[in-house]
């Protein structure tokens, strides 16, 4: 045997050796070991759940309130003010000029803001900076005109499918934004495992393609959406 | 109990296995992944309504109609405009590239003055009032040394620009060679003044082209690549004459070679078999014809011109032949673009050939239209140094000559000069010779959009906004055989602290006082335009477009063949070298080059750095296909990389033109070298114009 190898065998025997000597104090540590197991598991388990969604999103304020059940009241329906253009491309959220279709620098109402809305943004031809919960990233390309105008149920789905019911709302929800993609937490959805119950909880592509799948029987392509 | 190495385990370990079935790694690892394919630096255009607006392209002679997407008002893509009367909605790779313009690195953003070799920037009011000082200065002490050079020669941009100098008392004004100017100058050489030719190739079933580029650029280009499509509908056929196997001869039914700048004698020689035959047709030729054809039949018999061009003589003859009996057959004159190293004997024996056959004012024929009737300026006011100076005759003929009087002249020539819409410095033959004169004008002031090579040249800029920011007519030209006048419209408000040249000129005008002033007398440059062109205003400003004239024009013009009768001369290339270096005309290398365009052009055209030369096998003696080589010219010298090509002619060496730009654009500069340094002008007596072809030139393995 050589000296190399003598030593190799030798130092495996050691580590060996070390290995076996059992301890009877180790018994306590091992419980230990398992209550901090248990402790570490638990803190972090429910941390992870409840206190990382809150680090997550950062909660913005909308510029003001508002209140969209009014509006449908006194406006109509939802394609009075988030309309198609006649070359099919969707309006989104209206802008002043629109709103400024029906309102002046003088409030029409009492609101505060409605005041807030026609002193800072009306007089002062400035557009509001809606924050939209529903925006989808950048290379997502997505055409209202497709899913609404249709000519058979396909094409023919409600807002409320994917929006919800925003269009009964008196208020304007805080705007939760992810700090690592920007986007709204919408599209995650609110429940922080992802799980929904209804169509509208979530708008990430998963349930683009659950829709797409059930209606067409197929997920669809990349380059129907990524373009 | 003691805390040990296991309990801290515990932890790590419980912490880790907690964090594992928390939400948290799935919902990270979706996030970072949206992350990255959305990096928030990334700039992402703004989303809103998309609108279009339609305005004209000014980047080339072509004036195409063009369509201008809009989002949230801000313009993102240009397309061709259906409704353009001379495109119906074509537009070229620089046309749809226009709004990188706007954006330039080179672009100069607000007025400049020269400090020692520095531009430092300066108020609108500064820079004018000390153009308007300096000028005054000048005018006391001869008028006439105020010089002006534009790009073209047509527009009511130009038309104020002359006016400027006609109440300021000089007549030299001058523009860079263009086709227009070239079919004027022939027009006038042969069918009198004030008139101008446009080929109707869209309706001609037999065109010979003596060069014509028409898929490289020449005269207004998306109209000449629509009319070649039609051309294969209608079964037209087209003959090009060349010594390089074009774009155009590669889509001819024929490709005639000829030697390098022989293309007039082929033509001289094609009369002079129609003459000798007897095919030629009835015209009105005041002075007759018996002169020319005496002379012509004499000097261009077809074996003399075989041994000129290269062209067997029975070709000769036979061409002459089927180019008479053709029903609606045209010749159209100028090698590539049309524009630059031409001469007057060239187009005018093509236009003799258009002539003596019967093309006039035909369809499919050539047209001799009279010169843009649409524009009319109130006459200008003129004090008693205004009257002096327009008593006084022109420095030179043509840029080319007044930039060698300047060179070979003590005493300045000129002591201000306008540079408007041309780039000098850069584009015509031997730029450095041209630098020179700039640099004995003691005050130049440029109305450029860009720091090119003749704005840095200047003493004051005072920056013109570009076609996309500004309002202006934009005639038609370059050949076509209607006239009509677009409307560019400002599209977007001016990026830069620019101007539109035309409010330049008259806030300029108003500083200056006097009688300079009264005839500016308006608030701004689209109240001028509107006055100017009041005729089609109406039209003009509804539709976009006016169309001038169009059809053929009536009656058959009158055709004097006194200059060709004189047998001009033919403008021999300069130097003893035995090979022919020629310049090559490609349409995505024209003017002004956009990012885009430049990233189009092939690598038979410029290899990484290195300009890519064309010449033929059977003359490369020694040089290897890709290898490098050094061009030796009597002007300059420079290295490049071969191409060996059959399609060029034996004993010429073909290299691209509108490379090697030197101002501040990372990506339109320092690609290649610029031909025109290795190529010296050839001025032709009497016309004044460059007709250098090409030069003589050796070339060497590196
Ligand atoms: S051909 Fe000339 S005018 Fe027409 S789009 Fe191209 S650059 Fe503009």
């Amino acid at each position: 045997m050589s000296e190399i190898e003598n030593k190799a065998e030798n130092g495996s025997m050691d580590g060996a050796g070390e290995c076996t000597a059992g301890d009877p104090k180790d018994d306590k540590g091992l419980g230990l070991g398992v209550i901090f197991f248990m402790g570490a598991f638990l803190i972090c388990f429910l941390s992870g759940w409840l206190l990382f969604p809150k680090l997550l999103y950062s909660k913005k304020e909308q510029p003001f309130n508002f209140d969209h059940a009014l509006h449908t009241g006194e406006a109509g329906d939802c394609e009075s003010c988030h309309f198609l253009r006649e070359d099919g491309t969707f309006s989104g959220i209206p802008n002043l000029e629109s709103c400024m279709e029906c309102h002046t620098d003088e409030p029409m109402g009492e609101t505060e803001d409605e005041a807030v809305f026609c002193e800072e943004y009306v007089a002062k031809e400035k557009e509001v900076p809606w924050l939209v919960y529903a925006r989808q990233p950048d290379c997502v390309y997505f055409s209202h005109a497709a899913h609404i105008m249709g000519e058979n149920a396909k094409g023919k789905i409600d807002c409320i499918t994917c929006h919800g019911h925003i269009g009964e709302s008196t208020t304007s929800r805080p705007y939760e934004e992810n700090r690592i993609t920007g986007y709204s937490r919408d599209i995650w959805g609110k429940n922080i495992w992802g799980i929904k119950k209804n169509s509208w909880d979530r708008m990430k592509m998963d349930d683009c393609a659950e829709c797409h799948v059930e209606m067409d029987g197929h997920k669809g392509y990349c380059f129907q959406c990524h373009k | 109990m003691k805390i040990d190495r296991r309990s801290f385990l515990g932890l790590g370990l419980g912490a880790a296995a907690g964090i594992a079935v928390s939400p948290v790694g799935v919902k990270l690892t979706d996030d970072s992944s949206i992350w990255t394919q959305n990096w928030p630096w990334t700039p992402v255009p703004e989303d809103g309504e998309i609108t279009y607006e339609n305005s004209v392209c000014s980047l080339c002679p072509g004036s195409c109609g063009i369509s201008v997407r809009k989002i949230k008002g801000r313009p993102v893509k240009i397309e061709g405009d259906e409704n353009c009367p001379i495109t119906g909605g074509g537009a070229c790779l620089h046309g749809i590239a226009g709004l990188q313009y706007l954006y330039d690195p080179a672009r100069v953003k607000t007025p400049l003055r020269k400090n020692g070799k520095r531009f430092e920037p300066i108020s609108w009011e500064e820079a004018i009032s000390t153009v308007a000082g300096k000028l005054g200065e000048i005018r006391e002490n001869g008028s006439d040394t105020l010089g002006l050079i534009t790009g073209g020669a047509q527009g009511s941009m130009t038309g104020m620009f002359r006016r400027f100098l006609d109440a300021f008392g000089s007549s030299n004004a001058f523009a860079m060679p263009s086709l227009d100017a070239n079919l004027e100058l022939t027009a006038q050489t042969l069918h009198g003044a004030g008139k101008t030719l446009g080929f109707d190739l869209e309706n001609s079933d037999f065109v010979l082209s003596f060069g014509a580029g028409l898929l490289e650029g020449w005269g207004s280009p998306v109209a000449c690549y629509k009319a070649n499509s039609s051309r294969k509908e209608r079964h037209g056929k087209l003959y090009q004459i060349e010594p390089r196997l074009s774009n155009t001869a590669a889509n001819a039914d024929k490709w005639i070679p000829c030697k390098p700048g022989t293309e007039a004698d082929l033509a001289l020689g094609i009369c002079a078999v129609l003459l000798s035959k007897n095919l030629f047709a009835p015209g009105v030729y005041p002075g007759g014809l018996n002169r020319f054809t005496a002379n012509v039949t004499k000097q261009y018999s077809p074996e003399n011109v075989e041994a000129i061009t290269g062209v067997k003589a029975a070709d000769i003859e036979k061409l002459a032949v089927e180019f008479a009996n053709a029903k609606n057959a045209v010749a159209i004159p100028g090698r590539g673009r049309g524009d630059q190293g031409q001469s007057l004997r060239e187009f005018a024996a093509v236009q003799t050939l258009n002539a003596l056959t019967g093309r006039l004012n035909k369809k499919g024929g050539v047209f001799i239209f009279d010169k843009e009737s649409y524009l009319s300026f109130p006459e200008a006011a003129m004090d008693e140094i205004a009257e002096a100076g327009a008593g006084k005759d022109k420095q030179a003929a043509s840029l080319d000559e007044l930039v060698t009087k300047i060179n070979a002249s003590d005493a300045p020539l000129l002591n201000a000069l306008f540079v408007y819409n041309a780039n000098p410095c850069y584009a015509l033959r031997d730029p450095k010779r041209v630098k020179d004169a700039f640099k004995k004008v003691p005050f130049v002031v440029s109305f450029s959009s860009y720091l090119d090579e003749t704005a840095m040249e200047a003493d004051v800029i005072l920056p013109a906004s570009t076609f996309l920011e500004r309002m202006e007519d934009v005639p038609s030209g370059g050949g076509l055989a209607k006239q009509v006048v677009g409307l560019a419209r400002p599209m977007v408000n001016p990026v830069f602290d620019t101007k539109n040249p035309g409010d330049a000129l008259i806030a300029l005008a108003q500083a200056m006082g006097g009688t300079i002033a009264e005839s500016f007398e308006w608030e701004t440059y689209e109240e001028a335009l509107e006055a100017i062109a009041e005729s089609v205003w109406e039209t003009l400003s509804e539709e976009g477009y006016a169309v001038v004239a169009e059809g053929n024009p009536e009656g058959i013009p009158t055709t004097n063949f006194a200059y060709m009768a004189d047998m001009p001369d033919a403008v021999q290339a300069q130097g003893d070298g035995k090979l022919i270096l020629m310049p090559i005309d490609n349409m995505r290398l024209t003017g002004a080059s956009s990012p885009f365009a430049v990233k189009t052009v092939s690598d038979k055209v410029i290899a990484g750095k290195d300009v890519v030369v064309e010449i033929n096998p059977a003359t490369a003696k020694g040089l290897k296909d890709g290898g490098d080589a050094v061009i030796t010219t009597p002007v300059g010298k420079a290295k490049v990389k071969v191409f060996l090509n059959e399609g060029m002619m034996p004993g010429v060496i073909g290299m691209a033109k509108g490379l090697g730009h030197t101002y501040d654009n990372p990506y339109v500069a320092g690609k290649g070298v610029n031909v025109n340094d290795l190529i010296a002008p050839v001025i032709e007596p009497g016309s004044g114009l460059d007709a250098a072809f090409g030069i003589t030139a050796s070339i060497s393995k590196a």
